[in-house]
């Protein structure tokens, strides 16, 4: 039954497409070839394939079952921030006890953490280490929060959620106010994680400045692919067997699933906590790679714009989600990064840096109207698909319930 | 006798001055010879009676003299030992008599001698000028001396003030120095029972200057003792060393200034004075390499404290020892202990009548902010509880409002005008807006709220970066009109600023406005209709398309208004939406979708529980919001559909 | 006979407007019970409080040979308990093929789990097919749900239905818009479902309630007007004024 369907020919595509991928930009690097891919760029597609690994989850949570989350741009910073404590900590423990070793007495344990203290949070006035960085001096500690904190926070607010039946715009709205607490609490100084500064020089791994950034680039690009590569078996594996009949019954009749007897809050639940964490997970490895994460990388917009990705991608398929991700993302670096030519338009100059949101902001908007699948609506196109002829109507009574010509077939 | 008595005087006059005219002498000019040796010498120990007689004569130009004196004008003439004023004039000094005011032509410098009060008399001077500036004829400047004082009390001024409480005409005034007189006398008399009384006379008062003038009065002084408390110190409370009142390091600093024990090290003193001591590889017998824990330092240090080379320092030990031998405690500073009790006694009543004033400014400050919610959030209550249609781009309605009202200011100059230009004009921007919005995107989108959301976030996102484009990224001023400046004061502690309260009046005006077209209109019952089966509505002859448009329309124009309001106290930056956003939509949510009351309510309960958030910590408005937006979700958690829910099949369930 | 399910003296109100007034009704573990009555005589209501969606204010839900009370119940774990619901409008998952919803709805553990890690053995393959075939969809079993027509949409519901097992089946309008022939698939459906379990049918059409050849129970502003043979009840002089408003 699993061999005809449509959805793992595309799995197998894609990992495919993944490796080849992979396997010519790393001969194409600085490190291991001639350099015609420059190091940055290389720390810019290791970035993009993250940013794909958290719009995967997305796509689960919102494309299959139907709830769209505000909130998991929130869960991929948690992770970043989780790790980044540990990168922080690590590099500044390693500089601090080099400032040490010309000093004529050998520092104490005390001493040294208060070094590392007055290093790290100087800037916001403090040079005590606060609670929440207890576990910090511990790679192992600071990778299981980078699961556990997303996925606590994720448990706790979807069972509250859930529990009371908020579904729909509540939700999306909640969620939003979820991630907007968040980003509130995380700019202010004392809230241990250095306020509006955030965590910077995570690009430095501790212990490994002989190793020249460009081999760093690009472990960290391979290690981005395996982690998309393994995500997008991971969700594979959960959307297309009955787990994944059951996700897209409660996106599009939530009652009638339960009505079957499903209990249709712990799988909105288990989808919302499972891909908080792959979130995290994404975030973890996505901001060593970027230097520096700060409050507003977690700001609700931020997740609106992985809602964006996901549309423009086409949800409901997890391919869509990671076409989206990386096409809109790769543009607008190139847009904003001000490699675009201006627009010369006689009486005034269209500079991308400045109308590049206007653009995306509208070209959001006629994707929604005008392709609801999103690019991925071009691959049925190709393959010669026609959706069910439902007359106009949606598949299914509820808010986030599948349209049909949304449908994939 | 009189005669007598004159001649005598004469004498004596004579005797002490070299001068040649004194029959000539003005009733000024001689008291000043009389006390010419006191003023010359210029001493704080002796100038009281100069200045006593100067004050007490009653002599009319007497103010005059003393301000000059303070002011350094008064010079003595050489030639003649005649105290005249005089000012500069070149290198020369112009000379003025002092009885008569008139010139005496000019003379070098060096032909006068300058009287330089040092500012221990220029303070008795000044007391003794409050005297006559208390009994100006001007009752402003009887004011500014009662303020002078005000302002630096002492007790010199005691005395004139109450001199000068009986003259006074101006009830006004006098009921200014009455008051006054009972601040500086609970301070200053030296009657304990004075002080006692003009303490109680103040019980219930809400005024910052008696809290001013009574927190001195209980002031306390950390202190000390080993044993017991001492006999006659005016204890406050006993304090727990390691309590919530007296951190453990502060007890011990309190222990080493009384010299009750050695000081105790910091880490970084410590090692200080070990790198100090590093002798050839080891400090005191210990070798350096082993010095990597505190222990071993402590251990190290103690070796050098015992061959004297570093001052001794206290251990563990000895500060617990210490700390268990001494007692800790707030003495007040006031030796008085009745006039203390009595002080803290009236200071409490007060800081509950305080507390239940502020109660009241904290419920007027929480009715402004639910006010201005209930504005941001009243057009989000009609497109979304009305048309059940997400408007994202909401907060960038109120944002073009605010806008649509800086570039009116910059039209017309007069700012009333300005005002009642641009809610017209904010409005109908705004609507034009809204329906332009509803034809090409919500119309194709309705039933599908999650896309809903989505594309309206997509607009609202371009029309941020536009206005950033247009505007720049700094905040555009939106100036209101001059009556709308300052506040309404109630006393000290209540008051509320005339822009919160023409705010909260806009608020309700637009309940209203907007009950008066949903109950008594056509619109509103056409709205209605459509709102509760868009079929039946539509066979009954309306346009639902119609209705939709409008009502979108009136939302959008409700929140361009609402942005030329919020414009007039926030900074207009293109972020100015997107801060009222979130809170707009928990305002609906939280108050119930489809119900104007439910978000009047959602607005009153958020106002208030974001400044009583703000009230229980002050200091940190971000994680007040952050608690404010937790206990939201907690809320809906039990109403998840509002507090004014509508239940059954109605519901849509 | 013992009862499966008795409900005891339930009330509910929506915003002060009666729906159910003190209902009491029961029915044994092989029957089948046809439920009649006007419009807004509360028939739904009545299978919204029994399937767990509405709380009544007043009364209880007893189920089961050890009359466990559905009260304390969610709608999933009354669905687990062996009580399965056809909707008045046809509700399958029409993004999904036949055989997906059939799949979804056999009996098997519903924890996320165990659904999580349930791959179909081929006893499930041979179940739905059977069931595919009882119903008539057995050629269309790759096809999307949203596919089909009206009637198949019922029958595909009915045959959900099935797949769960239930003890007590609950049916609102199975006939509405279907053509004769439909109709009788459907009863014939029924009346086999109805030899091993309860079926509980609500229906306006008396055509089909009389096919249907079972005692009615007729509702009237939330309480059982009268209980019996369908000849029985339309004799009855309320039941009449009732349905001819007279």
């Amino acid at each position: 039954m699993i061999a005809f369907n449509p959805r793992n020919t595309s799995l197998l595509i894609f990992l495919g497409l993944l490796v080849i991928f992979t396997v010519a930009v790393t001969l194409m690097s600085e490190a291991y070839g001639p350099g015609l891919v420059s190091t940055s760029f290389v720390k810019t597609l290791g970035k993009t394939l993250c940013l794909c690994l958290v719009a995967l989850a997305m796509d689960v949570v919102w494309g299959y079952t139907g709830i769209l989350s505000l909130g998991h741009f929130a869960f991929f910073g948690l992770g970043g921030y989780m790790i980044g404590m540990w990168l922080m900590y690590a590099r500044t423990e390693d500089i601090v006890i080099a400032s040490f070793a010309n000093s004529p007495l050998p520092p104490t344990p005390e001493e040294i953490v208060t070094g590392i203290a007055t290093q790290i949070f100087g800037v916001v006035g403090a040079s005590e280490l606060p609670p929440i960085w207890v576990f910090a001096h511990s790679f192992w500690a600071q990778m299981a929060l980078v699961v556990l904190v997303p996925g606590v926070l994720a448990l706790v607010f979807g069972w509250l959620a859930f529990r009371s039946r908020v579904t729909g715009v509540y939700l999306s709205i909640l969620t939003q106010a979820m991630t907007l607490a968040l980003a509130l609490w995380l700019f202010q100084n004392d809230s241990g994680l250095r306020g509006n500064n955030g965590l910077s020089g995570l690009q430095n791994l501790p212990g490994a400045d002989a190793i020249p950034q460009s081999l760093i680039s690009i472990w960290f690009f391979w290690a981005s692919a395996a982690a998309l590569a393994a995500g997008y078996l991971l969700f594979h594996w959960v959307v297309s067997g009955k787990f994944g009949s059951v996700l897209r019954g409660i996106r599009d009749d939530e009652a009638r699933v339960r009505f079957l007897g499903y209990p249709v809050e712990g799988f909105k639940l288990f989808v919302f906590t499972l891909t908080a964490v792959v979130a995290g997970l994404a975030g973890a490895l996505y901001y060593p790679q970027a230097g520096i994460i700060n409050p507003a990388e977690v700001a609700p917009i931020a997740s609106v714009y992985l809602a964006v990705w996901v549309a423009i991608g086409g949800r409901g398929r997890l391919y869509g989600a990671v076409i989206g991700a990386a096409f809109v993302s790769l543009v607008s670096s190139w847009f904003t990064g001000g490699r675009a030519p201006d627009v010369n338009l006689g009486f005034a100059t269209i500079q991308w840096v400045d109308w590049w949101l206007i653009v995306l902001g509208l070209s959001f908007v006629a994707v929604t109207i005008l392709a609801p699948k999103g690019i991925g609506g071009l691959f049925d196109a190709f393959q010669g698909l026609r959706t069910p002829d439902r007359k106009g109507a949606p598949l299914g009574p509820d808010e986030g319930a599948l349209q049909e010509k949304e449908a994939v077939k | 006798m009189m005669r007598h008595f004159l001649a005598a005087l004469a004498c004596l006059m004579l005797l002490a001055t070299p001068l040649r005219a004194q029959d000539s002498f003005g009733p000024v000019q001689t008291l000043l010879q009389q006390h010419r040796d006191a003023i010359v010498k210029s001493s704080r120990k002796t100038i009281e009676p100069a200045i006593a007689a100067l004050a007490g004569s009653g002599l009319a130009s007497v103010a005059q003299v003393l301000e000059k004196w303070q002011d350094k004008a008064l010079w003595v003439r050489e030639a003649d030992g005649l105290f005249v004023y005089a000012a500069p004039q070149g290198d020369a000094l112009a000379l003025t008599d002092i009885d008569s005011g008139e010139a005496l032509g000019s003379v070098p410098k060096a032909d006068a001698t300058q009287i330089k009060p040092n500012s221990g008399i220029r303070s008795l001077i000044a007391a003794a000028l409050v005297q006559f500036q208390l009994s100006d004829p001007d009752p402003a400047r009887r004011l500014a001396a009662l303020d002078a004082i005000a302002r630096d009390p002492s007790a010199t001024q005691l005395a004139p003030l109450r001199a000068a409480i009986a003259d006074e005409t101006d009830p006004a005034v006098k009921a200014q120095k009455e008051r006054l007189e009972r601040l500086l006398t609970l301070r200053f008399d030296p009657d304990e029972a004075a002080r006692i009384a003009a303490i109680a006379s103040f019980r219930g008062d809400l005024g910052q200057d008696v809290r001013a003038a009574l927190n001195p009065l209980v002031a306390t002084t950390r202190r000390t003792a080993a044993g017991g408390v001492p006999e006659g110190e005016n204890v406050a409370r006993l304090l727990t060393p390691g309590g919530a009142d007296l951190p453990l390091s502060e007890a011990q600093a309190l222990l080493v200034a009384a010299g009750a024990l050695q000081p105790v090290l910091t880490i970084a003193e410590r090692r200080t004075a070990l790198v100090a001591n590093v002798d050839g590889g080891s400090v005191g017998g210990f070798a350096v390499a082993d010095l990597d824990t505190e222990t071993a330092r402590v251990l190290a240090y103690e070796a050098l404290e015992a061959s004297g080379k570093v001052p001794p320092a206290a251990s563990d030990a000895e500060v617990t020892a210490a700390l268990a031998a001494h007692v800790f405690y707030d003495a007040y500073a006031e030796p008085s202990a009745l006039v203390a009790t009595e002080a803290a006694a009236v200071l409490r009543s007060a800081e509950t009548r305080i507390a239940i004033n502020q109660a009241i400014d904290l419920t007027l400050d929480a009715l402004s902010l639910a006010s201005i919610y209930f504005l941001a959030a009243i057009g989000l209550a009609i497109t979304f509880g009305v048309m059940r249609v997400i408007n994202m781009a909401h907060g960038e309605f109120i944002m073009m409002g605010a806008y649509t009202g800086y570039v009116v200011q910059q039209v017309i100059a007069n700012y009333t005008v300005s005002i009642l230009v641009a809610l017209p004009v904010a409005f109908a921007v705004t609507f034009l807006a809204g329906v332009v919005m509803e034809r090409l995107v919500i119309r194709r989108l309705y039933h599908r709220p999650l896309e809903t959301l989505l594309a309206t976030f997509g607009i609202s996102i371009a029309l941020q970066q536009l206005a950033k484009n247009i505007f720049g990224t700094q905040a555009r001023p939106l100036t209101s009109p001059a009556w709308l400046d300052g506040a309404l004061t109630f006393n000290d502690v209540v008051s509320i600023s005339y822009i919160r309260i023409a705010i909260f009046v806009l608020a309700l005006v637009f309940l209203a406005v907007f009950l008066f077209i949903m109950k008594r209109t056509r619109l509103g019952l056409e709205v209605r209709a459509v709102q509760q089966n868009r079929a039946m509505a539509a066979s009954m002859g309306i346009n639902p398309d119609r209705i939709n448009m409008l009502t979108f329309g009136l939302g959008s124009g409700i929140a361009g208004i609402a942005g030329v309001a919020i414009g007039l106290f926030a900074k207009v930056t293109s972020e100015l939406g997107s801060d009222y956003i979130v809170q707009s939509f928990m305002t609906v949510v939280v108050g119930g979708v489809g119900n104007i009351w439910g978000t009047l309510l959602g607005a009153t309960m958020i106002g208030f529980l974001q400044k009583g958030i703000e009230w229980l910590n002050p200091s940190n408005t971000l994680a007040a919001q952050t608690y404010m937006i937790i206990f939201i979700i907690i809320f809906i958690q039990f109403r998840p559909r509002g507090i004014i829910a509508l239940k059954g099949r109605a519901a849509g369930d | 006979m013992s009862t499966l399910l008795e409900v005891q003296g339930v009330s509910v109100t929506f915003d002060g407007f009666r729906a159910i007034n003190n209902l009491s009704f029961a029915i044994g573990p092989a029957e089948m019970r046809a439920i009649i009555g006007p419009n807004g005589a509360g028939k739904t209501t009545f299978m919204d409080i029994v399937t767990g969606k509405t709380r009544p204010d007043s009364g209880n839900v007893l189920w089961g040979e050890r009359s466990v009370s559905l009260l304390r119940l969610s709608e999933s774990q009354i669905a687990q308990a062996g009580i399965g619901r056809k909707f008045q409008r046809p509700t399958v998952f029409e993004d999904q093929l036949v055989s997906e919803n059939l799949m979804m709805a056999l009996r098997r553990p519903r924890n996320p789990l165990a659904v999580l890690f349930f791959r179909p053995a081929r006893a499930d393959h041979a179940r739905v097919a059977e069931l595919a075939a009882e119903i008539g969809l057995a050629d269309l079993l790759g096809r999307k749900a949203g596919e089909l027509s009206h009637g198949q949409k019922q029958w595909l519901e009915i045959g959900m239905l099935l797949a769960q097992e239930p003890r007590l089946l609950l049916v609102d309008e199975p006939a509405a818009g279907m053509t004769l022939a439909e109709r009788e698939h459907t009863t014939r459906l029924l009346v086999e479902a109805a030899k091993t379990r309860a079926v509980v049918v609500v229906e306006h059409d008396m055509d089909f309630v009389r096919r249907l050849d079972c005692r009615v129970t007729v509702l009237h502003e939330g309480a059982v007007l009268a209980e019996g043979s369908l000849d029985f009840v339309t004799q009855n002089p309320q039941v009449i004024e009732v349905y001819l408003g007279r």
